[in-house]
């Protein structure tokens, strides 16, 4: 593979990498400049060329998301960005905001003059203090610099940012949940249509954005589309609808490996490549036994898997959900399947919002289910009907209002198709892994 | 007596601004209250309200979705210590780490202390899956850490 020069990270070694000084003798705020000099509707454009797909979990072309908005409308236009992360294994969004905020404060004021918005609200999960506060103080800068506020550059664009900080629930990252939360409300999850760029916060027309796209979106004015498409994978001839998976692409690495950390990667990297040459390989020399591909939703990899290309495709073609955030755990093969399965269920029970009764019901369920089964009165039924409870919640068949039901079901479908043999061992050997932590857990909250 | 304070209500006030309906500043408002008292009281949602200009309930209920902010019964200790028991960290030691400090410390996830020092809490994933097990003190992440660690960073034995 020829090297690859990062973008996205490639001030965050630097000494106060998160200062606008460093930022600016970098040529920070170019970008800016140059798409004010431009349309909006060219700004738009050239994202569209790029066929920057969103990085938030969905991969959904930005520039084309911008241009459901209205035209022509009267009324305030609002983005919301997306720093909610928390999808387990994920940290890319964080270490961008801790260690470079002006790269993105720049793909913001980008994009809020591409869709006209003179107000961007920053979604920052609660548990990010310290990125509130670097994105704090870059903000603050910039309104000194003129960077921020009324006739930026003397252009007449106006932008304010507005940090609003979190409470600890994985569902405010879904893009409804996050407004609901914004309005003050319980993070409930709106049923769509009506799609945020229509309706959206205050009932205004939003577009809802993640950290690294809008990163992306610096570079992407800054180099051009075509500089954009030269990274990454074209469109795979045999999938009319793939648009392909262009780009640098934050990875993270986490597990059971030597040197867990994010890297910086054309997308399309493979999961043994990750592992073997970004992450010095499975920890104590040993195998890996399975990999989340792009955060726990996503399901799992197994052994013979690890050469799938972590791309917009890949992890689809291997029965997992799809890439989802790009976030790599690794497993190794001293672990059972049913304590990390567990894990999983565990999270999205707690993480459910509730308001659909087949994700309420079933996430709960199958976590009681596998609770049941580490603590050795497992029968083998249960496997099936851990399979159909996970087949019958989510969006895909069509009985809840958004996705985390989705990502619930998946880890447990891959799991018990690809690791049953673990499933059935556990079983039949009457083994527990209840400790004493599980039990103090399950009086909390 | 009024719960909130004149300078709390100042820092209210001042994120109005930001939002074009007071109903927004909802969690804003609910932080700089917990953060303060390490509780939220139902006398303390009544004033927010009056804040806000909205009903007590529909503060109660966005409040309850959370699961963070604290109410009376359960009023936080001095340092808030949330270890993580998502997948990252389970694989390398993260529930163990709650299970021993529970141990030590003589306290349930969700409890404080009986000297109120510490409230011990399990996190899901913190971002900082890198540095697994991780911990948040407040909202200052730690990363890498052993018991020894904590205890230290906490000040407490
Ligand atoms: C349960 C759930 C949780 C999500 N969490 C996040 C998140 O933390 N951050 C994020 O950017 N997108 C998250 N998403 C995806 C958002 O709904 C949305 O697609 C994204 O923010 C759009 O931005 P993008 O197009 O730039 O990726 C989540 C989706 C679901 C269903
Ligand atoms: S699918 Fe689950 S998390 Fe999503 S809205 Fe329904 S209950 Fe809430
Ligand atoms: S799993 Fe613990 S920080 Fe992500």
């Amino acid at each position: 593979m020829p090297s690859f020069e990062p973008v996205l990270l490639a001030r965050i070694a630097k000494p106060n990498s998160a200062k606008l000084e460093t930022y600016r003798a970098d040529g920070g705020y170019e970008a800016l400049k140059k798409a004010l000099a431009m349309t909006p509707v060219d700004v738009t454009t050239l994202v569209k060329d790029s066929v920057l797909r969103g990085r938030g979990g969905a991969g959904f072309p930005a520039g084309l998301k911008w241009t459901f908005l209205p035209k022509d409308h009267p009324g305030p236009i609002y983005l919301c960005v997306n720093a909610d992360e928390s999808e387990p294994g994920t940290f890319n969004n964080r270490i961008l905001m801790e260690l470079d905020p002006h790269q993105l404060i720049e793909g913001i004021a980008i994009a809020c003059y591409a869709i006209k918005s003179e107000k961007a609200y920053l979604y920052l999960r609660y548990e990010y203090g310290r990125s509130y506060r670097v994105l704090d103080a870059a903000i603050k800068e910039c309104y000194a610099a003129g960077l921020l506020g009324k006739n930026i550059l003397g252009t007449g664009f106006n932008l304010d940012i507005v940090l609003h900080r979190g409470a600890a629930a994985y569902i405010c990252g879904e893009e409804t949940g996050l407004i609901e939360s914004l309005e003050g409300k319980r993070a409930w999850p709106r049923i769509k249509p009506p799609f945020p760029a229509i309706e959206g916060l205050f009932r205004k027309p939003t577009i809802v954005n993640n950290v690294e796209t809008l990163c992306c979106v610096t570079h992407i004015l800054n180099r051009g589309s075509e500089w954009f498409k030269s990274i990454g994978v074209p469109p795979d001839p045999a999938n009319p609808r793939d648009l392909g998976s262009y780009g640098p692409k934050l990875y993270c690495i986490s597990g059971h490996v030597n040197k867990p950390g994010c890297v910086e990667l054309p997308l399309g990297v493979t999961a043994r490549e990750l592992i073997d040459e970004h992450a010095g390989g499975v920890w104590k020399g040993r195998k890996a036994k399975a990999v989340v591909p792009g955060g726990i939703s996503m399901g799992f990899l197994s052994a013979d898997e690890l050469d799938t290309p972590l791309d917009f495709n890949g992890p689809g073609k291997a029965g997992c959900l799809g890439l989802g955030t790009a976030a790599v755990v690794v497993v190794d093969d001293q672990t059972s399947m049913v304590d990390v399965l567990y894990n999983c269920c565990r999270f999205m029970s707690h993480e459910s919002c509730g308001q659909c009764t087949p994700c309420r019901e079933g996430t709960s369920w199958m976590t009681k289910i596998l609770e049941r089964i580490r603590a050795g009165h497992g029968k083998m039924e249960d496997l099936d009907t851990l399979t159909e409870v996970a087949g019958s919640m989510g969006i895909i068949p069509g009985t809840t209002i958004c996705g985390l039901s989705d990502g619930a079901a998946w880890p447990v479908k891959n799991a018990i198709k690809k690791f049953r043999g673990d499933f059935e061992e556990y079983i039949s050997s009457g083994r527990r892994s209840v400790t004493s932590a599980q039990e103090l857990m399950a009086g909390a909250h | 007596m009024p719960v909130l304070s004149e300078q709390i209500r100042e820092r209210i006030r001042a994120e109005f601004p930001k939002y074009p309906d007071r109903r927004a500043v909802t969690l804003p408002a609910l932080h700089i209250v917990h953060d303060e008292l390490r509780q939220v009281s139902p006398e303390a949602i009544r004033e927010i309200s009056e804040l806000l200009e909205i009903h007590p309930a529909e503060i109660h209920d966005t409040m309850s979705f959370y699961n963070f902010f604290r109410e009376p019964d359960r009023p936080l200790g001095k340092r808030r210590v949330w270890v993580c028991r998502s997948i990252s960290c389970m694989l390398r030691g993260g529930e163990e780490l709650l299970e021993n400090l529970s141990h030590k410390w003589h306290v349930g996830p969700g409890q404080t202390s009986a000297d109120g020092s510490v409230s011990l809490e399990y996190a899901e994933c913190l971002g900082a899956c890198e540095g697994a097990p991780c911990i948040l003190v407040d909202d200052e992440c730690h990363m890498n850490v052993s018991e020894e660690d904590v205890e230290r960073i906490v000040g407490k034995q």
